[in-house]
């Protein structure tokens, strides 16, 4: 599903209600057959670590840790036992094997990216939010990404639910909704 | 234990951002300045303790004027400890036909078992330490009594019914006292050789004593034992009754140690509160990436946690090693001037460094830590949102606590506390209020000046919570640094000055009327300028407000003192130099042979005088009925000669009175000395030289040790630097970005930072140099008893000092992030 709309017409604060990183003034949000709005912070943090994975137009990687760190954080976060394993394995899925010890300062911005949605998928969330993922990266490198994001989306059968500027990727999802000053049309 | 991992992992990678490098630079220098202290100071008062017990030469003291049982002595063997006798009595010495009263002490093996008998090989010459006693049939007179006799060493001296030979010249015992008790010039000799002098006789006077040594639990039962089991003659003397004047220089010492140590401390705090408020905001991302990822607000409060706490135990670790090696250091300077073995140091004085190291950790990262675990996940997509702001209380109520609690623990003085604590709240306040009105104030010249100044002016009213923090830190800072300068130079300069190189070697007292002009002139001729002449008579007090003090118990050993035994007695029309009157009035001139006299605070504490209270003396077999019409304060460690007791002048001009007066000989003058002491055989002569030469290279020492202390603070303040460069670097080298962006020139940039800074610095230079001057005249007078001076250096220096100071600090936080290209910072601020 994608979720389209100009600059300032609410997609990233509809994305945070969404993910239950903010609370609507009022009205319910449901995920997964849990209604979020009900929970505190602690229990939504919680059904993110179990439900829900993100993908940043920055990224945001912790640079302190290696690429395999930043995959194997979500697992750790809801008690996986083999972190190291499953995060190695979808390092190389995303076709960065060869580069899990590197540091995010180390690595290229679609390397990086990869990193992101190999952390993303990691856990195998039933929701997959993606916030203007190509934003930062070039036409080329970004179609790469959008592949792959496509790919991962299918193999792990979840919902994606893509915020974007870009009509042709947003064309490419099964559902397109379009925000304007706050409202879906 | 997830979090701790991450924790901990994350740790280990993130030196390069450096401020956690600053946390454990300022946490490693608290503990380890009050840790160095604080073992310094523990063993210092051990060695004063020690000290002390030199006086009596033992440390315990049983003093009796009849024979003591051996029973004593058996006791004290059996509990391990160490035991030896010294006699005491006055006796006619004889050279061939010449005669010579003298204080003759016998004393047995292991004497003295506190400090050391010092000697010489000819009268007069370099005294040495030496070990043992004079062996059987020899024995140590001192110079007087050798030059008296016209004796030299070798020869054999007849004491009582005994030949002994003077093997060594006498020239102190750790046991003979201060002052001048001991008019008759002395000799050592063995107690073996008593009995043969035959001197000892049923009814004769002598003084006996036994002395003990041992641990200090040991000497604490015994000394309670001996309490229940003596005779009501005998007199038991412990380390309490030390003279407390030897102690003064010590605790003004320990004072500015302990000060110095607490300013190290703040200091730390100041730098721990700055790298904790740069620590946070570097976390905050992190920390909304966690939450996003599931973390709950536990997690991140135990993953930020476990950093700051792997942090504390590294400082502990460090700052105590440090303080090891600092108090060892210190030690060795200090050691040959505590003339004893002392202990090795105890774990125990670390402990208030570990307390520093938790409580500042607690007090002001803790509360920024708290804060940095409510960041809300949502800032992961908008920047803007921060973790929300906490109540006063939690935020601030923590680092005043521990403030607090820190400067208690380090003072153990609810007075001092009480001052420091107000003080720096004072200072805060002060400097809170300057930095305000200087943010509000420049924001008016951004008109009238060039684009550098513009911007640097620009920065400070627009950073303007982070520029009053700024200069409360640097401030605080330099106040503690200037403060603590300003006090070790008075310190210092009393100490020195309470002992020139000019001050009077010799002392001569029992100097008769009418040679007194001849005597003096006498010193003129041999090149030594008298000091004053004072008249002295011995007295005893009789009475206070027609009660006799026969009999009467006062509060101290002192009292007891002050009212059993004969005092040395003066007169004057002129306040002595070092004294001054803190109640009642000095004589004028119509208080000339009026029956008034003035006496030290020391004499009226012990005895609990007051203004107008009458007491009566028996001097020379006559009664004196006078007021108390003054009471002064004395410097007894000004080396000039004082008087408890000083009389109106004119009353007492009819009492067979003597003179005394000091001067000052030029160095390797013993056959001056000895020819004034055959000249004039009834004046006696103390030799002074080589006690004030062990006095000045205790000074110069102790000095030394004030410097090293010194070190710890200087090395805090340039940890407070550190952390405030570190506090703006993010944010500078965004800015330097957008600016070189838009073209300015990298000079350009440098200058407006040097504007910034360069005004901060003044302002806090400013304050800190006027509450420096404020707080070193309050600490000087109040806590050290050190007169202050005003010192024009410590504003030119303070001041100046800042600027450059601060505008390093703004140089070397951007000297750097110019150079970067301004592409990488933006992309990735």
């Amino acid at each position: 599903m994608a979720l389209v709309g100009a600059s300032g017409a609410g997609k990233s604060t509809l994305l945070a209600l969404l993910a239950g990183l903010d609370l609507p003034t009022s009205g319910q949000v449901w995920i997964d057959g849990t209604e979020i709005t009900a929970l505190d912070e602690d229990a939504r943090a919680q059904l993110r670590a179990e439900r829900v994975g993100f993908v940043f137009q920055a990224f945001h990687l912790l640079p302190a840790l290696t690429a395999l760190e930043n995959v194997m954080l979500p697992l750790e976060l809801a008690g996986h036992g083999d972190a190291r394993a499953v995060a190695l394995a979808m390092l190389q899925r995303v076709g960065l094997g060869e580069r899990a010890g590197h540091y995010p300062r180390q690595l290229s911005g679609g390397e990086q990216q990869r990193v992101a949605l190999a952390r993303a998928t990691v856990t195998r969330p039933p929701v997959l939010f993606a916030d203007e993922p190509t934003g930062n990266l070039d036409t080329v490198t970004g179609e790469a990404i959008c592949q792959l994001l496509f790919e991962l989306n299918a193999e792990t059968g979840t919902t994606l639910v893509l915020v974007t500027h870009d009509t042709q990727l947003a064309a490419r999802c099964q559902r397109v909704l379009t925000l304007h000053a706050g409202r879906l049309d | 234990m997830r979090a701790i991992r991450l924790g901990l992992r994350m740790l280990m990678r993130q030196w390069r951002s450096g401020e956690l490098g600053v946390l454990l630079l300022a946490l490693t220098v608290a503990v380890g300045a009050l840790g160095g202290v604080g073992l310094l100071v523990d063993r210092i008062e051990r060695g004063l303790r020690a000290q002390a017990t030199e006086v009596l030469g033992a440390d315990l003291r049983l003093q009796s004027p009849q024979p003591l049982s051996a029973d004593y002595a058996v006791a004290a063997l059996q509990q391990g400890m160490r035991v030896s006798r010294i006699t005491s009595m006055l006796s006619v010495v004889l050279y061939g036909d010449v005669t010579q009263l003298a204080n003759l002490h016998a004393v047995a093996d292991g004497y003295p078992l506190r400090g050391t008998v010092r000697v010489t090989d000819a009268p007069y010459g370099a005294p040495r330490d030496v070990r043992g006693i004079p062996a059987p049939g020899e024995l140590w007179a001192d110079s007087r009594l050798t030059v008296a006799l016209g004796a030299q060493v070798g020869d054999l001296l007849s004491v009582g019914s005994a030949q002994l030979r003077i093997t060594r010249i006498l020239v102190s015992r750790p046991d003979q006292g201060t002052g001048f008790s001991e008019l008759a010039p002395s000799l050592l000799m063995n107690d073996a050789d008593l009995a043969a002098t035959e001197l000892l006789q049923p009814g004769s006077r002598a003084s006996r004593a036994v002395l003990f040594g041992g641990n200090e639990s040991q000497v604490a039962q015994f000394a309670l034992w001996i309490a229940a089991n003596k005779q009501p003659a005998e007199r038991l003397r412990d380390l309490r009754e030390a003279s407390p004047e030897v102690a003064n220089a010590a605790t003004r010492a320990t004072r500015f140690l302990l000060l110095a140590s607490l300013a190290s401390v703040l200091l730390g705090a100041v730098a721990v509160a700055m790298t904790a408020r740069r620590y946070v905001q570097r976390h905050l991302d992190v920390v909304a990436l966690l939450k996003t990822l599931g973390a709950s607000r536990r997690f991140a409060f135990i993953f930020s946690l476990a950093q700051l706490l792997l942090i504390a135990a590294l400082a502990i670790v460090l700052g105590s090693l440090m303080a090891w090696l600092a108090q060892a250091w210190l030690l060795q300077l200090l050691q040959p001037l505590l003339a004893v073995q002392l202990p090795s140091p105890a774990l125990r004085p670390l402990l208030p460094g570990v307390a520093a190291a938790v409580l500042l950790l607690c007090g002001f990262a803790l509360p920024p830590v708290l804060q940095l675990a409510r960041v809300p996940a949502i800032r992961i997509l908008r920047r803007d949102m921060d973790a929300p702001a906490a109540a006063m209380t939690l935020a601030y109520g923590p680092a005043v606590l521990a403030i607090v609690a820190m400067i208690l623990q380090v003072t153990r003085d609810w007075a001092l506390a009480g001052w420091f604590t107000l003080g720096l709240a004072g200072s805060v306040l002060l400097l809170a209020a300057a930095a305000w009105l200087l943010v509000r104030s420049v924001g008016r010249l951004r008109g009238g000046v060039g684009v550098a100044w513009r911007y640097g002016i620009a920065n400070l009213a627009r950073r303007r919570g982070s520029s009053v923090v700024q200069v409360i830190a640097f401030g605080l800072g330099l106040t503690a640094l200037l403060l603590l300068a300003v006090i070790r130079g008075d310190l210092i300069e009393s100490w020195r000055a309470s002992l020139p190189a000019s001050a009077p070697n010799f002392f001569f007292v029992n100097i008769p009327a009418d040679k007194r002009d001849g005597f003096v002139q006498q010193l003129k001729t041999d090149g030594a300028e008298p000091s004053r002449l004072w008249p002295m008579v011995r007295g005893r007090l009789l009475a206070i407000n027609e009660q006799p003090v026969q009999g009467r118990s006062f509060p101290t050993p002192r009292g007891d003192g002050f009212a059993r035994r004969e005092q040395n007695l003066s007169w004057s029309a002129q306040l002595g130099e070092g004294n001054r009157v803190i109640a009642g009035r000095w004589f004028e001139p119509a208080d000339a042979g009026k029956p008034l006299v003035s006496v030290a605070v020391d004499f009226q504490e012990a005895l609990g005088l007051k203004l107008g209270d009458q007491l009566r003396f028996d001097i020379a077999g006559e009664t004196f009925d006078v007021t108390v019409a003054s009471v002064r304060e004395v410097k007894w460690d000004s080396l000039q000669p004082n008087f408890f007791l000083v009389f109106a002048p004119g009353l007492l001009d009819a009492t067979a009175g003597t003179w005394m007066t000091s001067a000052r000989y030029p160095p390797a003058q013993a056959a001056k000395i000895s020819a004034l002491v055959r000249a004039y055989p009834s004046v006696s002569v103390f030799d002074m030289q080589d006690l004030f030469d062990q006095l000045r290279a205790m000074i110069d020492k102790a000095v030394l040790a004030v410097q090293g202390v010194f070190l710890f603070t200087l090395l805090a303040g340039l940890t407070v630097l550190l952390a405030a460069v570190q506090s703006s670097r993010d944010e500078r080298r965004y800015e330097s970005a957008v600016l070189r962006t838009l073209g300015a020139r990298s000079a350009t940039i440098l200058q407006g930072v040097l504007v910034e800074f360069g005004a901060l610095g003044l302002v806090s230079g400013l304050l800190a140099a006027s509450i420096a001057t404020a707080g070193g005249w309050l600490v000087s007078s109040n806590l050290l008893d050190v007169p202050y001076r005003p010192d024009l250096r410590l504003w030119l220096g303070g001041v100046g000092g800042a600027v450059l100071l601060a505008c390093l600090m703004g140089w070397s936080s951007t000297r750097r992030v110019i150079r970067e290209p301004p592409l990488g910072v933006l992309r990735d601020p």
